[in-house]
């Protein structure tokens, strides 16, 4: 590897930093629009269902199912009221297992 | 004096608070460390430069693209534009975690700054609480951070896969962690299950047009849902 991979990690770390940062130091949004206001505090639930859709079904190369099983798992012990462990827990025990016996 | 104490009590969240709720993202963290950690030794990494890239890049779909850039020979510039496009979308995060997080030094913001994941960001902007400690978002990032990095250096000096059956259905643990924030608050608004539904279908048919699929689907998705659901459903609140 060249020396200079060093430099490009650092890079990428200022690339990968900047947006991180730039908005929490710098933006002020005390006298903003409402309605922007508002877009801002829809953003986590937007941003949940695409990090969900179409990720999950793709964690095992070749099987949609894997994946919708183990999510459909997830919503179950999310329903039920769960706390967020034991719904990962949950959820791999259900694949480890289902995996086995399967 | 109860009244008094009401007007001065504000449920502050401390570091500890920070730290417990980011242990599901260490756990799930674990096997995506440890499997960047492996290829970085198959792509011709040192150990240092592994976990340094992990200690100061912190963003798994990055690493992984760069070490496969790596190893077919891509120039240094193309690899940093696609790092950089590949997190344009913690702008979005961190402009909407700025209402959330309580006032503080720039520095210190800056510090936790560089924890925002889209893991961190999603237990943060679920919490129920009003306003964010700046001690809760350190303990939340940093957790999730040790994780990263930790097990990035033993994929790297164990060099053995995890078993396949473990691998595999450890996948689900980010996932199922993301519906384990998504859920609580589906039930209680109308609102929330449209606009994630909304930004899940989009994303579906942006992943299916190759340009779009990486970064730039989860942001034109995550934009169009919460911009649309705004103008349309106006008002309703979709937080607790």
């Amino acid at each position: 590897m060249p020396d200079s991979l060093i430099w490009l990690i650092l890079g990428m770390g200022m690339a990968t930093y900047l947006p991180r940062m730039l908005p929490l130091v710098w933006l002020r949004t005390d006298g903003l629009n409402p309605k922007l206001q508002g877009m801002l505090k829809n953003v986590p639930y937007a941003i949940l269902g695409a990090l969900i859709f179409p990720g999950v079904l793709t964690i095992k190369e070749d099987n949609l199912l894997f994946g919708a099983a183990g999510a459909a798992v997830a919503f179950l012990a999310a329903w039920i009221g769960f706390n967020v462990i034991l719904v990962v827990v949950c959820s791999i025990l259900a694949l480890v297992f289902g995996s086995f016996i399967l | 004096m109860g009244a008094v104490l009401q007007e001065e009590f504000r449920p502050q969240l401390s570091l500890i608070h920070g730290i417990k709720a980011g242990l599901p993202i260490a756990i799930g963290y674990t096997p995506v460390a440890f499997t960047y950690g492996l290829l970085a030794k198959a792509a011709g990494l040192s150990l240092w430069e592994t976990i340094a890239m992990s200690m100061f890049v912190f963003a798994g779909a990055s690493q992984y693209i760069a070490l496969s850039m790596l190893a077919a020979q891509t120039g240094a510039i193309e690899i940093l534009i696609t790092t950089f496009i590949m997190n344009i979308r913690h702008l979005l995060m961190s402009a909407s975690l700025n209402e959330r997080a309580e006032h503080d030094k720039p520095w210190i913001k800056a510090v936790y700054a560089f924890m925002v994941t889209d893991e961190s960001f999603s237990v943060a902007a679920t919490r129920n609480e009003e306003k964010l400690s700046s001690h809760f978002l350190l303990g939340l990032g940093f957790i999730g951070y040790c994780s990263w990095v930790v097990f990035s250096g033993i994929g790297y000096i164990t060099g053995a896969g995890l078993p396949e059956v473990v691998q595999n259905s450890m996948g689900i643990a980010l996932y199922a962690m993301f519906i384990g924030l998504l859920v609580p608050a589906a039930k209680k608004s109308r609102k929330v299950i449209i606009l994630a539904s909304t930004a899940a279908l989009l994303n579906i048919a942006f992943s299916q047009y190759e340009p779009l699929s990486g970064g730039w689907g989860i942001i034109l998705s995550t934009i169009l849902s919460a911009a649309g659901v705004e103008l349309i459903l106006g008002e309703e609140k979709a937080h607790a």
